[in-house]
């Protein structure tokens, strides 16, 4: 399949001929392999869920070099998934936190470190300093941006997604191959795919399904086995069942089709339609802040709380608040008088912003969303209130 | 026939993963599965009520815009697969 392009002059030292033993007395691998490996260019989107363990093992494998694209800051919420980062590392830049591991594992990668957040501006430049790209991101704008620069520079996409227990992994854009855009045309509208954040994931799936990333890449590189070219692999870590679906390349993909539509990058937000819902979020919604909720409960005034979040969360942590989840609210509705000031939340005022309009819309005249959630009254009211 | 529900939208179908169905096609599978699951309507289909474009189903392991589409025929054996497009991460908000 696709292998480096240039085989540089590489060579291994003795050390490295030690570090690596177990590659070369398989023939699989062997001192042919491993140079290839070494002489290898893999960028990593993403020094995150999916990209620590990929990192980790590229970097154990011994390839060459390994570039990282992150902006982000370890957060301590990432420390259920995220192994590259530790607990000292928090508030640190994921690319310094990560680039220290990788070295302590592997001396010999060269490390490219791209503290940015990878753009239409600036991704054709970087994807062409790299043989193979592998994305490890967590929004869809960007995994449009990636498959479309690695198609239009020729780089294999090794795609990796997942979602709470589930994950999908195949490769994309390789000549003979499908891209992201011949199996997912459009992206969801903004709202309709929770997230991470919204609906939690299973620290260990990152890691299920990074290693499945770092493992095509390696075969990529090697020319081994049957890389997951026209293949995608769905993964359920609940039922541990692997399923196999076929992927076709689609001849009227605009992107890696014989008469594409798209030759260069596009506005991404734009199209995935976040440009939308940003003007749609500086509407008129009626909002109330924790402070105002805070002083008028504590005047004695009556004021109706609406929590919109899952039970699950409420035992967490909660303000006294009438339970419906969102999803619930419709059928439920009857649960609340509309002649009765209400005030909706939620953990960060998303979906509670969403429970405003429908009961507007319903007819609702005195229904406020409480701006930033349980989370800012955590910070700003009740600091012995945890946070999640 | 089988027609497994994917993780991001088994909460507007009861929580199932899976529901059994009586069909002939894969568009009365799915014409069954909605009118079951109202709700799930709306994450299929677009308001002209065209399958959406980041939803792909699958007959067994093929995608049936490769077959023939909603009016490819299915037994009793066969399995519908429904694959969202997911990206894990950040939330929108």
């Amino acid at each position: 399949m696709a292998t480096p392009t240039q085989l540089e002059p590489v060579t291994l030292s003795n050390d490295e001929i030690l570090r690596y033993s177990r590659h070369l007395i398989m023939p699989e691998v062997g001192m042919e392999g491993q140079l290839k490996l070494k002489a290898a260019k893999v960028l990593c989107i993403g020094a995150g869920g999916l990209g620590s363990p990929l990192a980790l093992y590229l970097a154990a494998a011994g390839v060459g070099t390994l570039g990282l694209v992150d902006f982000d800051v370890v957060d301590f919420t990432n420390l259920q998934r995220q192994v590259i980062h530790t607990t000292a590392d928090v508030g640190r830049p994921k690319l310094d936190s990560a680039a220290e591991k990788i070295q302590a594992i592997n001396p010999c990668v060269n490390v490219r470190a791209f503290q940015t957040r990878l753009t239409s501006g600036n991704a054709l430049d970087l994807f062409r300093e790299f043989d193979i790209v592998v994305d490890g991101t967590d929004n869809f704008p960007t995994r449009y941006l990636v498959n479309d620069a690695c198609v239009l520079t020729g780089k294999p996409n090794v795609y990796g997604s997942i979602f709470r227990f589930e994950g999908q992994v195949s490769v994309f854009a390789t000549e003979q191959g499908p891209c992201y855009r011949c199996l997912y045309p459009e992206p969801p509208p903004p709202g309709l795919v929770p997230s991470c954040a919204e609906g939690g994931v299973l620290g260990i799936l990152p890691g299920l399904v990074g290693v499945m990333q770092a493992t095509e890449a390696i075969k990529l590189i090697l020319g081994a086995g049957r890389p997951l070219i026209g293949r995608l692999l769905l993964v359920d870590a609940l039922g541990m069942k692997f399923r196999e679906l076929k992927l076709r390349k689609n001849p009227e993909c605009p992107v890696c089709g014989p008469h594409p539509s798209i030759t260069r990058l596009i506005d991404y937000n734009e199209f995935c339609g976040l440009r939308g819902e940003e003007k749609a979020g500086q509407s008129n919604l009626p909002e109330i802040t924790v402070e105002e909720l805070k002083q008028r409960r504590e005047a004695g005034e009556e004021i109706f709380l609406l929590d919109v979040r899952e039970p699950h969360e409420y035992q967490i942590c909660n303000l006294g608040g009438h339970l419906i989840p969102l999803n619930d609210l419709p059928k439920r509705v009857h649960e609340l008088d509309s002649s009765r000031e209400i005030v909706a939340h939620c953990k960060m005022g998303g979906r509670s912003a969403k429970a405003v309009e429908f009961l507007r819309q319903a007819g609702f005249q005195k229904v406020k969303n409480l701006k930033g959630g349980i989370h800012a009254w955590a910070d700003r009211v009740e600091p012995t209130m945890p946070k999640y | 026939m089988k027609i497994l529900i994917p993780t991001p939208l088994r909460q507007y179908a009861d929580k199932k993963d899976a529901v059994e169905v009586n069909a002939g096609t894969v568009g009365e599978a799915l014409t069954h599965l909605t009118s079951h699951h109202p709700e799930l309507r709306r994450h299929l289909y677009t308001e002209d009520g065209k399958l959406r474009a980041f939803v792909n189903v699958y007959l067994n392991d093929e995608d049936i815009r490769y077959l023939d589409r909603e009016r490819t025929p299915v037994g009793e054996g066969d399995t519908l697969s429904i694959v969202p497009s997911i990206a894990g991460g950040s939330p929108d908000l």
